[in-house]
């Protein structure tokens, strides 16, 4: 892969919590012998990605596959049980507090709930000034100000309304200043964590619309969490498909969605519903999800796949990549069973 | 000919402090047996509070402040409490969002199946059980010997939607009403149980009226949809015509929002300007006016009335 | 200013105070227990501390509707020849000064340890929460009984009445922090996982930071409720200290003191100096804690969704 191009390398990044508690919710009895045990949960196994400069890399997957952990250990919310972040060629994932200023003003987030993201007893002017202060000591109250206004104008929040709380205002206003938020820094990395799955259709158009306008005319690199399929095809640049806390499949929006590789993201596509067609077939999985605690063996996906086999069972598989530059993680497609 | 279920000029208040204020302005809809309708808008339209008041389970301060609503040839609006009891959860069932909110933590699957059979129809432990065995398998799902001893928690979100379509069948009901039966859930179970919910239509002839804010599953699974804005149906009609060919200039809007049906990736999405207005303030005239491409004088002053249009009926005065 | 000010008028919060009636009797009698006691040594007959205005000859007049009462003392004198009323004025002055500032001791050690264990949790929320479990076993009357003891006994009784009142509010601010520290970290612990704290940590804001500009003002409405509540509790447990004869000296006597005083004397018929420092007491404690249940249903988020 070009190098040159990476702004964002993560390169295999494992991530577990330990949710066993304290000592006496770790303690069992097992033949009558106490031991500790305990359970974490692996929400990102291994997982490598090159984010390219100017791209939106979508990271696609149902709840519960990692993808939300991934983004926040990209942000350096929480630290990597192993595996590096590269930012720049620059490692960031080891870095103190203070270190990590520096890269904190270019890479900025962007979360699910515009009633969680906010905090209730600061004002607009106060949520959107507390970065610039921070970053910016010497910044003079005219600065501020000019910059407070402009981004709320991009973002389509009125300035007249700087003094508000957010529970004056809607969901969608809410996120624009979230967003608002982000921005405010001129960051050249954004990441967001399910910007519009909390918002109502017509109110999820407007908010994709600004990301999108934000992007082009900021060159901003995304890195675009959610699990909403017609979204991540709207907006996406490359895709990668995640389930169980892997990787399965890696590639470019157009060829993920007219040629899936990974029968999961076949599966996974085909339940799209889509407005205007009736009656789609889909694929039906197997089973169930299996939880994080105890990961299946082998391949995370062959306990729902149809073409699993022994191999799947016991070996794990590498992505690989194909001629079309798609990078998949399957037994099945390196040994051609499937046909697209 | 007289509908399954047939809902005229609806009007649901709530009593606040400042005054009554409407959450549903006159709806009309209906029902026949087997057909599948969608109430679709965004949060605040009153498509949930429409749902309830069918069911007559409108928590104070709502209530039903006009209209009649016919179930079976009989005026369920008028009902007194315990006789509506009779039919809600029997006749008519409602599956909910969140599973949690209808299967107790404390108990078992089994016993919460159990305990409306011998309620409603008062049937033995023994008989109930069979049932509720038998309306488990309709479900698939597997080994549900095993089920009937499990606690809520112990299952899947997915298997959990499916214990509760189980419950809603176990009356044989005529209509199930699914407020959002799969917001929670992910795009690959939310398939599964939509396909679930249609096929149990087809096979047991029962009607259901599915309550979503996705366009994508209504278009997929009901024949008929009603979009509503604002407390109001503002297009009704056959699903293919009125997502084809939509009418209103709010449903069009809505349409074209989502991504992937008109508009190239990397194209600015259509968009609806500004928000669903709060009940408290709806604009004179249309409702929709203030966000409408179309708007005229007329707008601002006159409520446009459903008037029949390709098939459907829309509410507008440009069209 | 002003914008909060409207916004205040259209609150939730102050229509609710204006419907319930018991809230707003509550408060109003609050606001005149406080303004009574700020006033005393202008509104009482007489200052009760000062020497020179006791007579032991008026000691146990009854009350002024009683056979043998006299204008001069509306409520009676008690065995020093104090007149009630204004003793109990000056009482309550202590008593509230005591609960005050006992309360205040205790937010600020309270919230200190609490918004430490709950936001940075781990082994320090292990260590400071044992703390806490250890200081609540110790029951704060064997505390006050050893510290007030041993302070007598090091200073002499004349320096322990000068030092009674900060003693108390030591003692009592010791006793009970921890309800405030449990408090603060349960609340602590729901806010550090929304969202909004993950976004300072975006901006790079230091853990302190956040702690105090983030976290704590959205703890803010539990510490209203429970202050309430502690307030209360501060001045029944100054009441209970100097009852047993461990709080204030008789020179200077609190409502507590005052009631213990008189309850030697109930038995020859004096009664009126135990009942009216009791009444007094009850109804103060009684209004604390109605508004104080008024505050936390209005308040809790569970009822009301703003």
């Amino acid at each position: 892969m070009n190098t040159k191009n990476t702004l964002v390398s993560i390169n295999n990044i494992v991530k577990h919590f330990d949710i066993s508690g304290g000592m006496l919710d770790q303690l069992q009895f097992k033949n009558f012998k106490p031991q500790l045990k305990k359970t974490t949960v692996k929400a990102v196994n291994n997982v490598s990605l090159e984010i390219r400069k100017g791209e939106t890399l979508s990271v696609v997957g149902e709840s519960g596959c990692g993808k939300s952990t991934l983004a926040r250990v990209v942000m350096g919310l929480y630290p990597p049980n192993s595996g590096k972040i590269l930012y720049n060629g620059a490692r960031i994932d080891n870095l103190t507090h203070k270190q990590m200023l520096p890269f904190r003003k270019k890479m900025q987030m962007i979360f699910q709930d515009p009633y969680a993201s906010l905090n209730p007893r600061k004002t607009v002017q106060q949520t959107l000034e507390e970065p610039l202060r921070f970053h910016n000591p010497k910044i003079s109250n005219k600065d501020i100000q000019k910059k407070v206004e402009r981004v709320m104008e991009q973002v389509g929040v009125d300035p007249l309304w700087i003094k508000r709380y957010p529970h004056e205002f809607s969901g969608g206003q809410r996120q624009r200043i979230s967003i608002a938020r982000g921005l405010i820094l001129d960051p050249e990395f954004i990441v967001a964590d399910e910007p519009v799955s909390a918002l109502d259709v017509s109110i999820q158009a407007q908010i994709l619309n600004l990301l999108m306008k934000a992007g082009r005319e900021r060159q901003l690199t995304y890195l675009f969490i959610t699990h909403d399929l017609s979204v991540v095809r709207h907006i996406s640049t490359r895709v990668a498909v995640m389930y169980l806390g892997t990787l399965c499949e890696l590639a470019k929006a157009r060829d993920l969605f007219d040629t899936p590789q990974h029968p999961y993201t076949k599966a996974l596509l085909s339940a799209i519903p889509v407005v205007g067609e009736n009656q789609a077939k889909h694929i039906k999985l197997k089973g169930e999800v299996p939880t994080p605690v105890n990961l299946p063996a082998g391949c995370v996906f062959h306990a729902r796949c149809v073409y699993a086999d022994d191999r799947c069972t016991n070996q794990v598989p590498e992505l690989r990549t194909l001629d079309n530059g798609t990078c998949v993680a399957c037994h099945a497609v390196e040994e051609n069973q499937i046909s697209v | 000919m007289s509908h399954l279920l047939n809902v005229e000029d609806l009007e649901v208040k709530f009593a606040l402090r400042f005054g009554d204020i409407t959450a549903i302005d006159g709806i009309s809809f209906s029902l026949d047996k087997g057909e599948k309708l969608g109430l679709v808008g965004e949060s605040g339209a009153g498509k949930s509070v429409t749902g309830f008041s069918i069911i007559n389970l409108i928590s104070k301060p709502g209530f039903i402040s006009k209209g009649r609503i016919t179930f079976e040839g009989n005026e369920i609006s008028a009902y007194s409490d315990s006789k509506m009891r009779q039919i809600r959860g029997d006749r008519i069932s409602m599956i909910f969002q969140d599973p949690m909110m209808t299967l107790n933590p404390v108990f078992t699957i089994g016993m919460q199946m159990t305990e409306v059979l011998m309620a409603h129809r008062k049937m033995s432990k023994g008989q109930a059980r069979k049932i509720a065995l038998e309306k488990l398998k309709k479900v698939y799902i597997p080994s549900p010997e095993k089920r009937l001893a499990q606690y809520p928690h112990e299952l899947s979100g997915g298997m959990r939607q499916r214990i509760i379509i189980a419950i809603s069948l176990l009356t044989d009901p005529a209509i199930i009403i699914a407020d959002e039966p799969t917001t929670a859930l992910d795009v690959t179970i939310q398939a599964e149980i939509m396909d679930l919910l249609q096929e149990l239509c087809e096979s047991d002839n029962m009607a259901l009226i599915l309550i979503t804010h996705d366009l994508g599953v209504v278009s997929q699974v009901t024949e008929k949809i009603a979009v509503m804005y604002a407390g109001k149906i503002i297009e009704y009609g056959p699903t293919d015509q009125i997502v084809k060919h939509p009418v209103h200039p709010y449903t069009e809007g809505l349409i074209k929002s989502i991504p992937g049906t008109v508009i190239k990736p990397g194209e600015d999405l259509v968009q609806i300007p500004g928000m669903m207005p709060t009940l408290t303030n709806i604009p004179q005239g249309c409702a929709f006016n203030p966000r409408c491409y179309l708007k005229e004088d007329i707008c601002t002053t006159a409520t446009p009335e459903l008037k029949q249009k390709n098939g459907a009926m829309a509410a507008c005065h440009m069209k | 200013m002003r914008q909060s000010l409207i916004n205040f008028k259209e609150s939730y919060f102050l229509y609710s105070f204006k419907r319930d009636k018991v809230a707003m009797a509550s408060f109003i009698a609050i606001v005149i227990f406080i303004l009574l006691a700020l006033a005393a040594p202008w509104i009482s007959p007489m200052n009760p501390y000062d020497a020179n205005n006791i007579d032991i000859m008026n000691s146990e007049i009854p009350p002024a509707w009683e056979e043998g009462g006299v204008k001069q003392f509306p409520l009676g004198t008690d065995n020093m020849g104090r007149d009630m009323l204004s003793t109990m004025l000056y009482g309550l002055r202590t008593s509230i000064l005591i609960g005050v500032g006992a309360v205040s001791l205790q937010a600020f050690i309270g919230i200190f340890m609490g918004l430490t264990a709950g936001y940075i949790g781990g082994r320090v929320d292990s260590i400071l929460m044992r703390i806490a479990d250890i200081q609540f076993s110790f029951p704060y009357l064997m505390v006050a009984i050893v510290v007030s003891a041993v302070f007598q006994l090091a200073f002499g009784i004349g320096k322990y009445e000068m030092l009674a009142v900060p003693l108390l509010i030591l003692i009592i601010g010791f006793a009970e922090w921890p309800m405030y520290a449990r408090t603060i970290r349960a609340s602590v612990m729901g806010e550090k996982n929304k969202e909004y704290v993950e976004a300072a940590r975006v901006i790079g804001l230091s853990r302190p930071v956040i702690m105090v500009r983030h976290v704590l003002p959205n703890s803010l409405t539990s510490l209203m409720v429970i202050s309430t509540i502690q307030i209360a509790n501060a001045v029944m447990s100054e009441a209970a200290l100097s009852f047993l004869g461990l709080g204030m000296p008789v020179t200077r006597p609190s409502l507590g003191s005052l009631i213990r005083s008189g309850f030697d004397y109930i038995f020859s018929g004096s009664w009126w100096i135990t009942v009216f420092p009791g009444i007094w007491l009850v109804v103060f404690v009684l209004v604390i804690n109605l508004l104080g249940d008024w505050l936390r249903d209005v308040l809790n988020p569970k009822l009301y969704k703003g």
